[in-house]
């Protein structure tokens, strides 16, 4: 397994100007290592759905690189969309997991069949044009430059340390942090774009 | 005759002009079997986008991630999914406040006689709880609703939903 942070560390060097979504709880480190927050984007709020809406980004921006950083708790309360962002083809969407076998912000309780999955398999089945699994950081290291630089729909599952967080949801520090309506707002404005 | 007839069902033709008027540009959907003339229909039209989703919860979330850049997108699903999409519509929708009509097939719902379908039953009452504002459209001649609905939702920035009571004779040719 891999430490996330060390993930982020070797992908920020290959991100170029991506639009980065970060979600989970492997995802919150992202913010320690992003160099362009305006490229960010926080799109959690129903849990399971975050790739949903990184898909309509993808689509609504075609011309832009987007990359999510999901993670297999969330995937797994919807295995659909693989089938779903598999069928849209989106040319610019790089769907990362970051899989710590386990429900870290309730305890770490692990998720349905956590050693035996294989998100990868099943993402090359649903459609996606290519799956990656990787457990080793130099292996990830070599590789990611040319995942990145292909088309997509292309899917990364990463094996990561869990961060187990146990204490009551109320005592546990967060970071202040932009809020999704922030992000959107920032990344509209560094765009150009209109509302709709 | 046949104009009455015609006059007397909300044609899939008065759904799509009320698309391109309100400058939809993507229509998130689950089709139903009901709605298949609808689906081929806004399949032909160039200015639009389809895109089918898994299940229902999903269509909420790519909507949002469509309008983040700056697309105009339409929900159309059924009323069994929209129900199964309450943590979605709250999430996604509803906190992330941005307009979203969202065009749900009223199955099971009937102007005359006693509606047995828990589905029609339990519909309005699910949008009433999530203070969602609806209309509710059968002919052609409530197409104006449907603009109303998209006025409202630019307006609030909020789901605003248009109920399609006549889903089974409208649609199915």
């Amino acid at each position: 397994m891999l430490e996330a942070a060390d993930v982020f560390k070797v992908f920020q060097k290959h991100r170029g100007d991506a639009i980065v979504i970060p979600t989970g709880t492997s995802g919150r480190q992202w913010m320690n290592f992003t160099t362009n927050e305006k490229r960010d984007l926080s799109l959690g709020g129903a849990m399971g759905h975050s790739a949903a809406a990184a898909l309509g980004v993808a689509l609504s921006l075609p011309s832009e690189k987007v990359v999510l950083f999901d993670a297999e708790g969330a995937l797994l309360m919807n295995l659909g969309i693989l089938a779903t962002i598999a069928g849209m083809k989106p040319q610019n969407f790089y769907h990362f997991v970051l899989d710590n076998e386990c429900y870290a912000t309730t305890g770490g309780q692990p998720v349905p069949n956590a050693k035996e999955i294989n998100y990868a398999g099943i993402a090359k089945e649903a459609g996606y044009v290519a799956a990656y699994r990787f457990d080793d950081l130099q292996e990830f290291e070599r590789n990611v430059g040319k995942i990145l630089d292909a088309k997509g729909p292309v899917f990364i599952s990463i094996k990561v340390i869990p961060a187990i967080e146990n204490e009551p949801i109320g005592m546990r520090n967060r970071p202040a942090t932009r809020n999704r309506t922030q992000t959107i707002r920032d990344l509209r404005a560094e765009l150009g774009i209109t509302e709709g | 005759m046949v104009e009455q007839q015609q006059a007397a069902i909300l044609r899939p033709e008065t759904m799509v002009e009320e698309f391109k008027k309100n400058r939809v540009t993507h229509v998130v959907t689950i089709p139903d079997s009901e709605t298949n003339y609808l689906y081929e229909l806004m399949r032909m039209q160039p200015w639009l986008d389809i895109v089918p989703a898994s299940r229902e919860g999903e269509t909420f979330a790519i909507a949002l991630g469509l309008s983040v850049g700056g697309k105009v997108p339409v929900v159309l699903i059924q009323n069994t999914g929209m129900m199964e999409s309450g943590d979605s519509i709250r999430g996604m929708a509803l906190d992330a406040g941005f307009p979203l009509v969202m065009v749900v097939g009223y199955r099971g719902w009937t102007r005359h006689g006693v509606i047995s379908d828990t589905a029609a039953r339990y519909t309005e009452p699910f949008l009433n709880a999530f203070r969602i504002n609806y209309y509710l459209v059968e002919q052609d001649v409530d197409a104006p609703r449907i603009s109303v609905a998209f006025e409202e939702a630019r307006a609030t920035k909020r789901p605003v939903a248009v109920l399609v009571g006549d889903e089974y004779h409208g649609f199915n040719r």
